[in-house]
C-alpha cells in the first residue's frame, strides 16, 4: 500500500462526511430564495456551530471506546451558568468564561475519573452523572431567563469583514488549538490507543488512564464552549430537559455520520463536525423545500437510518463469517 | 435423616445461596434501607396502602425494563424504548376509533407495532450488523417522525379503550391491582424463559461471547432478532398499559422510561457489557428507582434536587457492587 493510499484510507470517514456536507449545502443554498449570500451562510453555520461543538466532545469520549450520554447536559449547565456570569464589564465577561469552561471541564474530568478510577461502564455512569448536572443547571436557571455580555454575543454571532461568519472562525480555532495537538499528544494516542485495545495499550505501557481522563476532561470544555454559544445565539439560560436530550442523540448521529467508530480507537473530531453540519443542514433541507415542518422528525431519523445502513455495506468484504462478531 | 440426604439438602443450599448475587442482596438491602429512611419521614411510608401503589407505579417500568433487560443480557442495547412507548401506545388508542373490532383488537395491535419496530432493530442489529445503539437510535428518530406526521405534533384525541383502562386501573382481586399481576406473569415467563429452555441459555451465551455460542451451533442472529422484538413488544405493552393509566396517549409518554429502564436493570447486577443477570435482580432494581422518585418526590424536593439524589444515589450503588475488573 503505498503511502498515500494508506492516508486515503485512514480518512476516508472524514472525508465522506465532507462530501455529504457539501452535497448537502449545495442542494440547500441551490434550492434557497436568497441564494448563496453571506446571510445564508451565516445563519446555518450559528445553527450548525452549536451541535459541531457537542459532536465534537462526544468524539473525544468515543474515541477511547467509551459514550457520553451527559454531554448534552454538560451542555445546559454551562448555558445556565454562562447566563449567570458572562456579564458586565470585559473583565468580568472573561472570568465569567473561564469560569464557565472550568466548570464543563470539571464535568467531563468528573465522568473521567468515575468511569476510570471507579471503572463503572461509560454509558451508565453518563446517564447518572447527567442526571445530577441536569439537576444543577435546573437549580440555577429554573425558569429560562438571564442575560449576557451583548458585544461579545454579537461580536461571536456576527460576521468577520461582512462575509465570514464569526461562529465557523471560532469553531475553526478551537479544532485547531484543541483537538489537533491533543489527537497529536502522547496522551491523545492513548487515548486512541486504549479505545482500540485497552489490555495491549495497558501492556505497551501507554499512560492510558492519564489519556483518557484528558479526553473526558477536554471533552467537557468543548461541551462548555458550546453551551457559551449557545448563551450568545439565545441571551438567555434555559435547562430545558429535552434540548440536552436531543443534543445527546444528535451528537451521537453526527459521530456517525461522520466515520468515528462507536467501538473506539478511529476517527477524528473533524469528521464529526462535518457530520454535524451535514446533520443540521438535513434538517434544514425540509424548509427550502416548503415541506411541512410536522415531517421533519420524520425526514431527519430516514436519512440518519440511511447513513447508517451504508455502514452495513462492509458486511459484503466480509470473508469468513467468525468476523461478524468482531 | 440419611447421609446422603443431608448432603444434598447442603448442596442445594449453597446452591440457593450461590444463585443469590451480592448485587441483588446489595440492592434489596437498599429497598429496605429506602423504606426505613422513608418511614422516619412519615409513618405511612410502611402501610400496605402506600406499598401496593409503589408497586402498581413500579409494575410500569418493570414491563419495560424486562424488555430491556433481556436486550442488555446480549451486550446490546435498546434505546428506542421511548417512542416504542408512545407508539404502542397511540395505535392501540387509535385503534379503538375504528369501531367494535378496532376497539376489541386494539391492544394487540398496539403491541404488535411494537414487536414491528423490535423486528426491525432486530434485523439491523443481527443480519446487517449495525451497532445496536446507532439503530435503535435511528429507529426512535423514525417511529417519533411518523407519530409526529400521524398525530399532527399534538397529543392524539383518541382515548383508551375500556379493555386498558381495565387493565391498567382496575382490580380483579380486590386490593391488588391488575398491572400488578401482570407484571408478575410477563416476570414469571421470563424467569421461565431465562432459566429454563434453550432460548434462555443462547441469550447468555451470546451476551458472553456471541462467537463462541455461534460456533456451538446457536442461531445466534435469529435469538439477537427475536429478543430486540421482544423488548420492542414489551415496551409497546407497557405503553398500551400507560394510556390505560393515564386514558389517553401523549407525545413524550415515554420518554421518562428510557434511562430508568436502564438504571433498573444495571441496579439489579445485571452487567451492562450482557451474558450476567438474574430477573430477581431486575425486580429489585424496579422497585428500588420506583421508591427512590417516590420518596423524593413525597418529600417535595424540588425537581432539580430530585435529579441530583437519583444521580449520585445511582453512582454511589454502581460503585459499591458494578464495578468492573481492574486492567491486568
Amino acid at each position: 500500500m503505498k503511502d498515500w493510499e494508506y492516508r486515503l484510507a485512514e480518512h476516508r470517514g472524514t472525508l465522506t462526511a465532507l462530501a455529504i456536507f457539501v452535497v448537502m449545502f449545495i442542494i440547500y443554498t441551490a434550492n434557497h430564495p436568497a441564494g448563496f449570500t453571506a446571510n445564508v451562510i451565516q445563519t446555518a453555520a450559528n445553527k450548525g456551530v452549536l451541535l459541531a461543538f457537542v459532536a465534537m466532545a462526544q468524539t473525544m469520549v468515543v474515541i477511547t471506546a467509551g459514550i457520553d450520554l451527559s454531554v448534552g447536559m454538560i451542555f445546559l449547565l454551562t448555558n445556565c451558568l454562562a447566563s449567570w456570569l458572562v456579564v458586565g464589564s470585559p473583565l468580568e465577561t472573561a472570568f465569567g468564561v473561564l469560569v464557565v469552561l472550568a466548570v464543563g471541564a470539571l464535568c467531563g474530568a468528573t465522568n473521567g475519573a468515575i468511569v476510570i478510577y471507579g471503572r463503572l461502564q461509560p454509558i451508565v455512569a453518563t446517564i447518572a452523572t447527567g442526571a445530577v448536572y441536569f439537576g444543577i443547571a435546573l437549580l440555577l436557571r429554573p425558569f429560562p431567563g438571564g442575560s449576557v455580555n451583548e458585544h461579545l454575543a454579537d461580536a461571536l454571532t456576527g460576521r468577520i469583514f461582512a462575509v465570514v461568519p464569526a461562529s465557523l472562525v471560532a469553531l475553526a480555532a478551537v479544532v485547531l488549538l484543541i483537538w489537533v495537538p491533543f489527537s497529536r499528544s502522547v496522551y491523545g494516542r492513548a487515548a486512541y490507543a486504549a479505545g482500540s485495545s485497552e489490555t495491549s495499550a495497558y501492556m505497551s505501557g501507554m499512560p492510558i488512564r492519564r489519556g483518557k481522563l484528558l479526553a473526558y476532561t477536554l471533552s467537557g470544555l468543548v461541551a462548555a464552549l458550546g453551551g457559551l454559544f449557545l448563551t450568545f445565539f439565545t441571551y438567555t439560560g434555559d435547562a430545558a430537559f429535552a434540548s440536552g436530550n436531543a443534543y445527546t442523540l444528535f451528537s451521537i448521529a453526527a459521530v456517525v455520520l461522520g466515520g468515528v467508530s462507536l467501538f473506539g480507537g478511529k476517527g477524528s473530531a473533524i469528521g464529526a463536525v462535518f457530520g454535524a453540519l451535514a446533520f443540521r443542514t438535513i434538517g434544514d433541507l425540509l424548509f427550502v423545500f416548503d415541506l411541512d415542518p410536522l415531517w421533519q422528525p420524520l425526514f431527519q431519523g430516514l436519512i440518519l437510518l440511511a447513513a447508517i445502513s451504508l455502514g452495513a455495506l462492509a458486511l459484503f468484504r466480509v470473508r469468513n463469517r467468525l468476523e461478524w462478531f468482531l | 435423616m440419611s447421609e446422603t440426604a443431608m448432603t444434598r439438602a447442603t448442596e442445594r443450599k449453597q446452591g440457593f445461596m450461590r444463585s443469590l448475587d451480592p448485587a441483588v442482596l446489595t440492592a434489596f438491602g437498599c429497598i429496605v434501607l429506602l423504606l426505613v429512611l422513608g418511614s422516619f419521614y412519615s409513618r405511612s411510608f410502611l402501610s400496605p396502602e402506600y406499598l401496593l401503589q409503589q408497586l402498581k407505579v413500579a409494575s410500569f417500568l418493570g414491563i419495560i425494563a424486562t424488555g430491556m433487560m433481556l436486550v442488555i443480557l446480549l451486550g446490546q442495547i435498546d434505546l428506542s424504548v421511548p417512542w416504542t412507548v408512545a407508539t404502542g401506545a397511540m395505535m392501540a388508542c387509535a385503534a379503538a376509533a375504528y369501531g367494535p373490532l378496532g376497539t376489541t383488537l386494539a391492544i394487540p395491535f398496539g403491541i404488535l407495532c411494537g414487536i414491528g419496530i423490535g423486528l426491525f432493530n432486530g434485523v439491523g442489529v443481527a443480519y446487517l450488523r449495525i451497532p445496536s445503539m446507532i439503530v435503535t437510535l435511528a429507529t426512535n428518530a423514525v417511529a417519533q417522525g411518523v407519530m409526529v406526521v400521524y398525530t399532527g405534533g399534538f397529543s392524539p384525541q383518541d382515548s383508551a379503550t375500556a379493555a386498558m383502562r381495565y387493565l391498567a386501573t382496575g382490580a380483579l382481586i380486590p386490593g391488588i391491582p391488575n398491572v400488578v399481576f401482570i407484571w408478575a406473569l410477563i416476570g414469571a415467563a421470563m424467569v421461565f424463559l431465562l432459566r429454563r429452555t434453550g432460548f434462555g441459555r443462547a441469550v447468555y451465551g451470546i451476551g458472553n461471547r456471541e462467537r463462541a455460542a455461534y460456533l456451538s451451533g446457536i442461531n445466534t442472529r435469529r435469538i439477537v432478532m427475536t429478543a430486540f422484538a421482544a423488548s420492542g413488544g414489551l415496551s409497546a405493552f407497557g405503553g398500551v398499559l400507560l394510556a390505560g393509566y393515564a386514558s389517553k396517549a401523549a407525545q413524550s409518554m415515554g420518554d421518562a422510561y428510557l434511562l430508568p429502564a436502564i438504571a433498573a436493570v444495571v441496579l439489579g447486577g445485571t452487567s451492562i457489557l450482557g451474558g450476567r443477570g438474574s430477573y430477581l435482580g431486575t425486580v429489585a432494581g424496579v422497585i428500588l428507582i420506583t421508591l427512590l422518585q417516590s420518596i423524593l418526590s413525597v418529600t417535595q424536593m424540588p425537581e432539580a434536587g430530585r435529579q441530583i439524589i437519583y444521580g449520585v444515589v445511582i453512582i454511589l450503588m454502581l460503585l459499591l457492587y458494578g464495578r468492573a475488573p481492574a486492567s491486568r
